[in-house]
């Protein structure tokens, strides 16, 4: 991040979030463009639709990759909504703070637990 | 200087925070506020729901025996609960996806083009977002019931 403070301090606009913010956006786009790859790929699959072609989308390992880099956006995208909803509903500092750990708690289990389905499987 | 400090000076009006159940019914819910109300809502849904996800995501993959205990839970049931409850549970799934899916690809819109944040367009993307879901909703709840 870029020096703001001393005399680079920036005194005007409210881009304080912009990270985020961008970042929610990208995120979004990344799994919807995963979302549309995986019906596409259903969609023009032949033969019966079943474990073998469920489990056959994910067995690739460049597959693989790509489903970690979107657990990780999820992760992301999902701490920035959650911790946007605490932010404007939750006023209690004690209990937004409780809030946001069990958030991040919760969320960095299941990406350990969808990581670890992922290359078991 | 004493008729200034009286107290004869009209009432200041009281701003305090909205009372949920007295001012929120108040509320003219147009299309675009139940878009974003309910952006928020599916959002919180998967959240919540994110540990029965993964669980899909594992049984359904991990091998071919697994898979057949995925199927089992909604044909059959899991933990004492009906299979139709789970099914439910995943079309609620179904439709916070749908929903956040395609409110967000409003958003998207709204952030890239000016012509897409005026008022009419706000009330019309508002409404397609709804149709769309709900109607996508209804079909693959449809299916996933065995309805067709």
């Amino acid at each position: 991040m870029s020096v703001n403070y001393g005399y680079k301090r920036t005194a005007v606009g409210a881009h304080y979030g912009l990270r985020d913010w961008l970042a929610q956006r990208v995120t979004a786009v990344l799994m919807v463009l995963f979302t549309l790859m995986i019906l596409a790929r259903i969609i023009f699959s032949h033969g019966p639709i079943g474990y073998d072609l469920w489990a056959g989308l994910f067995s690739a390992q460049w597959m693989k990759g790509l489903t970690f880099a979107v657990i990780i956006a999820l992760l992301y995208h999902v701490w920035v909504g959650m911790r946007n909803i605490w932010m404007d509903y939750v006023k209690p500092v004690a209990l937004r703070l409780s809030l946001q750990v069990f958030t991040i708690v919760w969320l960095v289990t299941c990406a350990g637990w969808a990581i670890q389905v992922l290359w078991r499987a | 200087m004493t008729e200034l400090a009286s107290s004869q000076r009209p009432k200041r009006p009281e701003f305090r925070n909205i009372n949920a159940f007295k001012d929120l019914t108040t509320y003219r819910m147009t299309p675009a506020a139940w878009v974003s109300i309910l952006h928020r809502g599916s959002g919180i849904i998967m959240f919540l729901l994110m540990p029965f996800v993964i669980w899909m995501f594992d049984t359904s993959i991990s091998s071919e025996i697994s898979f057949e205990n995925f199927k089992a839970a909604f044909n059959v049931g899991m933990l004492g609960l009906p299979g139709a409850l789970w099914k439910l549970a995943a079309l609620a799934l179904i439709w916070a996806y749908l929903h956040h899916f395609i409110a967000g690809l409003r958003h998207l819109w709204m952030d890239a083009s000016h012509s897409a944040v005026t008022k009419e367009f706000g009330k019309s993307s508002a409404m397609l977002t709804l149709a769309v879901s709900i109607t996508l909703t209804l079909v693959l709840g449809a299916k996933l019931f065995g309805l067709y």
